[in-house]
């Protein structure tokens, strides 16, 4: 599964992300950093500023310098404010620009890679990693600017500064430091395994209620609303224990590191008065170490903020890099090679396919030759093949053995461009997008006028209802064409195709939502305005079928007829009985010459 | 949908947490405990400095005098402020740092430390349970809720939105309310006990770092706010990518198809935009929180610095009592930046908690009656009667149909397409309801039915086939969990799904989803023809359920239908003629009116829209 895989080399993946998809944001992430630095800095001069007025102002007891002191504090905390709120804004920017950075990359992945690897990864994972993970991703990118950056700084240096002030006091301090910092090794540790179960369980969650959003009306149908709520419970109770146990961590963790600290200050307090006693180390001195102490302390929670967040961001990070490096398993060819010719002659050449991990051959030996101009019907029985064929031409899966020639070319050595130029299709499934029936159109050609849009709507038999809808091609279509029947979703998604202008057209049994007058209508139109066109289609359909130039039989994956509609009753057992099974053809010729052959 | 402010979302976010009353108030008392130990550790640390402070003055002065005399002879010499200082300290000349009391109580600080710590490590922990079960409760909520919504909703309402609210929005709540519950309830203690004991210490200085509130106030109510409505956009906008990307990850096969990538790109590159700069502006204003309040309360930590040392210097404070002091300043101000951090969190978990809400909130369909009727015998009979029925309110679609199916009969609806057809069945499994007349199911009122007894009755096999990710006998059995496996084949076998299913890597038990392409659109259909074939019901809709089958197989599953529609009163809508042919009585519809009815032969010898149509199915496209 795509889930498993050990957690060792996730930390490089991590730091190489970062530094590819931040690197253009490189000088404003150095701004950034030094003006966290100064605005550190200032932080940290506070307590040393108090030292001074402890131990010069107090203990010598003088007001010239309190008030001094008290000024320039002053300052340092107005310097500091305007420094820190320029950082943040710089730290937001960046970080937004790079959650729309990553997005946009994993969007564009996910268009290029082929329908297997989108099978592989699944619509609903594909989704939550797009959206979802990004913004864990994101949300890390900016706590590391505001918080992390910070944190490091102010405790680095108030470690540092301790030292100077005095050297053993301040080895206290590194020890601490230290302490705190195996404590987050150890909190990143357990913590990105759990996240990877989150995240593996939004995966679920979002697979459950898609489904259960698409499938409302079968759900309700068989009244099966308890048993899906059964399974988003299941869902629901497998992320509450990672997600109880990562709450549990984070305070486990909070509590841990406010016990160091505090044990750290109270050994301070100890070993300080020592030295006091033995006259090495001045009263101010301590006050400032419990300053820096206190600040540690301080950062050392925002860590926690931080250290979650990573450890977040690891298990979506990772996620998100499992997409962004698949590769599409049907790919561009190295040097595309253009066809002479523009004829639209597809040539099916002893051509094997299979799925992996299945046996049994979708297609076997498959030969089959479609002139230029041509419409040739594929028949067979479901599950014989014929998408799976058209599918091949189109290349969204790569046959397994022979080959698919268009105009003399291998369809592997087109580019995809040119393949997409040459071949049409309309898909066995109908689907539309959000916007207006004009916008849909334009999917197909984004140049296309209204002449144009109107030619292919009257083509396609949808002109009428069109033209009746409130806005006519500016009429918004909800969710998928859901506000249009069946066939009027149908008719517009041929419209679509037809505005390509394809050399080659597949129709992949397409019509079946089509009233039989629509359909023959469609087609008498089509054979009319696309004379010249090569036509391959699927169909259930006798009319479309004997329409054909050819008819070719499929039968379990392999060809079992090949000819015209008379040659195949007489020949063709397989088309025979495809025939005889449509109780519409026993009033019609066919039938005759299934009896003729009998004779 | 009524309005709602961000006051009523915090109230309905709290409530979420009534049921964990106990543990909460088990975690208050927790927190108390952590909180008065966090001041209990910097007071006796105080104490412990001042055993310092006197230690290092005592060491120096003269082993013989007395304190008094210490201090008289120093303002003999004019040095009136030391004399102050050493006033404060409970030093004996001569004498160094008292280590066994210095001893004594820095153990007792390690110990209230170590209570604290536990207090506050169990606290976490209730609270964390609290907040899971909390949004266990929440999530729960939204999946039933989703159960209640009428068809319309989903009809009408893009799938990643209602996805969005669900995983990203929920998932967004659970991060603030895991960092915020714990951490407000401990920071709001912590800020009142240090105040108090401030106050306790020096009023004078208390009021200092008071001043810190109102000015923090101000500032977070007047970003806050602001901030609100940019998260508020900026979830939407999260929505809208969610539903965009949700309708082209679906829509795969075409984009490539068609090498629409730079288009869909270019569409998703400006919504992505749009998101980035919500996401960029919200955060901008919320990062001013922060640093504005640490600027504030640093500021009171340099007045309390100065003011202390003067004190010290007028000898009215000692300097362990300064520094303690000082101490609990930090306590008091550095909660209020956490809390600023937390402050800007919560803003954005407010947006999405709102976002939840509004889903919850969204209109169900009308609940079932109180007492259900259900016929006495359901046998199949039904009556529409003078049904009216509109989606859109302007544009009416059914005016007034009226029909009465006898049991067992088959009806067939055609059609031109965008005539209705649907919509009947819709009706008649009240994914929508009738806005006039009735529908009667053996003399019932189906309104008056409780739905799922209502549709108990029916099976459907809709237009679009559905399948959920699991295997395919899981997915024949849907309808029947119980089914055993012989009858899962047997209605596998009546339909045609038997002989390819024997040709999948594993059978019955390979797994399918609705994404997955291993099957083709036929095949799909047949396995909801399956499902469909498996219990019992009296009536059977069958919504061209088998237009992307091929005729042969379709023949087969014909005749297995018959025997499956022997008894039951069966509704089959189809383009295919040939399917409709042997109905009892066909049915024309045409624009939502019934225009004609009867059987083949009446409706061919009549020679209306039904000749039309079968010799437009019939006819060679060129004549």
């Amino acid at each position: 599964m795509i889930y498993r895989r050990n957690m060792g080399s996730t930390r490089p993946v991590l730091t190489g992300f970062l530094r590819a998809y931040l690197r253009p944001y490189r000088s404003r992430i150095a701004l950034i950093a030094g003006l966290q630095l100064v605005q550190t800095v200032c932080i940290l001069l506070l307590p040393t500023l108090n030292a001074l007025v402890i131990d010069n102002g107090v203990v010598e007891g003088s007001m010239g310098w309190i008030v001094g002191v008290g000024v320039a504090m002053g300052a340092v905390t107005l310097v500091q404010v305007t420094v820190a709120i320029s950082a943040e804004r710089k730290g937001a920017a960046v970080s937004a620009a790079l959650g729309r950075d990553l997005r946009s990359a994993v969007f564009r992945r996910v268009l290029s890679l082929s329908a297997r690897e989108v099978d592989h990864f699944g619509t609903p994972s594909l989704i939550t990693r797009t959206v979802n993970d990004v913004k864990h991703a994101q949300t890390l990118t900016l706590t590391l600017f505001d918080t992390a950056l910070a944190t490091a700084i102010l405790s680095i240096g108030g470690v540092v500064l301790a030292v100077t002030q005095d050297f053993w006091l301040g080895l206290l301090l590194v020890a601490m430091f230290l302490t705190v910092c195996g404590c987050i090794g150890f909190m990143i540790a357990t913590m990105a395994p759990l996240f990877e179960r989150l995240q593996t369980g939004i995966d679920l969650i979002s697979r459950i209620l898609r489904e259960q959003i698409i499938g409302v009306r079968v759900v309700r149908a068989f009244v099966q609303q308890r048993r899906e709520h059964e399974r988003f419970d299941a869902a629901n109770r497998f992320i509450f224990q990672p997600s109880l146990r990562v709450g549990r961590l984070m305070t486990t963790f909070a509590a841990m590191v406010t016990l160091v600290t505090n044990i750290f200050m109270t050994a301070l307090v100890w070993f300080g008065g020592r030295r006091i006693d033995d006259g090495s180390l001045q009263l101010g001195t301590l006050s400032a170490l419990i300053g820096y102490l206190t600040l540690i302390v301080l950062a050392m929670v925002m860590i926690l903020v931080v250290v979650t967040g990573l450890s977040r961001a690891l298990a979506s990070v990772r996620r998100i890099t499992e997409v962004l490096d698949s590769e599409p398993s049907v790919d561009e060819p190295a040097v595309p090679v253009q066809s002479r010719t523009e004829g639209g002659f597809i040539e099916v050449r002893e051509v094997d396919f299979g799925h992996p991990g299945s046996e049994a051959p979708v297609l076997h030996r498959v030969d089959l030759v479609v002139r230029r101009g041509e419409t040739v019907a594929l028949v067979g029985g479901t599950g014989s093949g014929k998408s799976t064929l058209l599918n091949l031409v189109l290349r969204r899966y790569d046959v397994t053995g022979g080959a698919i020639r268009i105009d003399g070319v291998d369809v592997r050595d087109l580019s995809a461009d040119r393949l997409t130029t040459l071949v049409g299709v309309v898909p066995q499934t109908t689907r539309l997008f959000s916007g207006t029936v004009r916008e849909n159109l334009h999917f197909g050609d984004p140049g296309a006028d209204d002449t144009r849009l109107w030619w292919a709507l009257r083509v396609a038999q949808a002109e009428s209802f069109v033209a009746e809808l409130p806005d006519g091609l500016d009429t918004p279509l909800a969710q998928g064409g859901r506000s249009l029947s069946g066939g009027q979703r149908q008719r517009l998604a041929i419209a679509r195709t037809l505005l390509r202008r394809p050399r080659v057209l597949l129709l992949d049994d397409c019509f079946s939502a089509l009233d039989g007058g629509t359909e023959s209508r469609l087609r008498a139109a089509l054979r009319h305005e696309l004379s010249g066109t090569t036509v391959l289609l699927t169909s259930q359909r006798a009319g479309a079928v004997r329409d054909a130039d050819r008819i070719v039989v499929l039968d379990a994956g392999r060809l079992a007829g090949d000819g015209r509609h008379a040659d195949l009753i007489r020949d063709c057992r397989v088309y025979r009985e495809i025939v005889q099974s449509q109780p519409l053809g026993t009033e019609t010729p066919g039938r005759e010459a299934v009896d003729a052959a009998h004779d | 949908m009524p309005p709602t402010t961000k006051g009523d979302t915090a109230r309905r976010l709290l409530a979420l947490f009534r049921p964990q009353r106990a543990a909460l108030i088990g975690a208050v008392v927790l927190a108390l405990l952590s909180t008065a130990a966090s001041l209990l550790g910097p007071y006796l640390l105080g104490l412990a400095t001042d055993l310092i402070a006197a230690g290092m003055v005592g060491r120096t002065l003269d082993p013989g005098a007395s304190k008094q005399d210490v201090l008289a002879r120093l303002r003999e010499q004019g040095d009136g402020t030391l004399a102050n200082v050493f006033s404060t300290m409970d030093l004996v000349p001569g004498e160094g740092v008292d280590f066994t009391k210095l001893g004594f109580v820095i153990l007792a600080s390690l110990a209230v430390f170590v209570i604290g710590g536990l207090c506050l490590w169990l606290q976490g922990r209730v609270v964390a349970l609290a907040v899971q079960k909390a949004l266990f409760e929440l999530r729960d909520r939204v999946d039933r809720k989703l159960a209640r919504l009428p068809l319309g909703y989903y009809d009408r309402t893009p799938p990643g939105e209602v996805l969005s609210r669900v995983t990203s929005d929920v998932d967004n709540l659970q991060q603030t309310l895991q960092l915020t519950v714990g951490q407000t309830l401990n920071m709001i203690f912590a800020i009142v006990s240090a105040l108090i004991v401030m106050l306790v210490l020096s009023p004078t200085l208390a009021l200092l770092v008071l001043i810190t509130v109102p000015m923090a106030g101000a500032l977070w109510f007047l970003i806050g706010k602001r901030a609100g409505l940019r998260f508020a956009a900026q979830w939407a906008a999260n929505g809208a990518i969610t539903s965009r990307v949700e309708e082209v990850y679906s829509a795969h096969h075409l984009v490539r198809g068609f090498r629409r990538e730079q288009r869909v790109q270019a569409r998703f590159d400006a919504e992505n935009e749009a998101l980035a700069d919500t996401e960029r502006q919200a955060q901008a204003l919320t990062g001013l929180i922060e640093p504005s309040t640490r600027f504030i309360t640093d500021f009171s930590y340099v007045l309390v610095a100065v003011f202390g040392a003067a004190r010290v210097a007028a000898g009215s404070m000692s300097i362990g009592e300064v520094l303690a002091f000082t101490q609990y300043a930090g306590q008091f101000t550095r909660p209020m930046v956490v809390l600023a951090g937390v402050a800007g969190q919560m803003q954005s978990g407010l947006a999405s908690a709102e976002r939840v809400f509004e889903l919850l909130d969204a209109e169900e369909q009308n609940p079932d009656p109180a007492t259900p009727i259900r016929p006495e015998v359901v046998r199949g009979r039904i009556d529409f009667d003078r049904v009216a029925f509109r989606y859109v309110p302007d544009v009416p679609l059914i005016r007034q149909l009226s029909l009465s199916v006898a049991p067992g009969s088959m009806v067939a609806i055609v059609g031109p397409t965008g005539a209705g057809k649907t919509t009947l069945g819709n009706l008649l499994m009240r994914f929508y309801e009738v806005d006039e007349g009735r529908i009667l199911l053996d003399g019932a009122d189906i309104a008056a039915m409780s739905r799922d007894e209502l549709r108990s009755q029916i099976r459907l096999v809709p237009q679009e086939p559905w399948l959920f990710a699991g295997t395919v006998a899981e997915n024949i059995a849907y309808g029947c969990p119980g089914a055993s496996r012989e009858e899962v084949v047997a209605a596998a076998r009546a339909t045609g799904v038997d002989r390819f299913v024997r040709a999948l890597p594993e059978g019955y038990d390979t797994v399918l989803d609705d994404d997955r392409t291993t099957l083709s659109a036929g095949e799909r259909q047949l396995i909801t023809l399956a499902r469909a074939f498996l219990g019992q019901s009296a009536v059977l809709i069958l919504d061209e359920a088998t237009s992307s089958v091929d005729t042969r197989t379709e023949a087969y599953v014909q005749e297995a239908m018959s025997t499956l529609r022997a008894g039951r009163t069966s509704f089959v809508i189809a383009h295919r003629l040939s399917t409709v042919r042997s109905a009892d009585i066909i049915l024309v519809l045409d624009r939502g009116d019934i225009v004609e009815w009867g059987t083949h032969d009446q409706l061919l010898a009549y020679g209306g829209l039904y000749t039309e149509l079968y010799a437009g199915s019939l006819a060679p496209a060129d004549s």
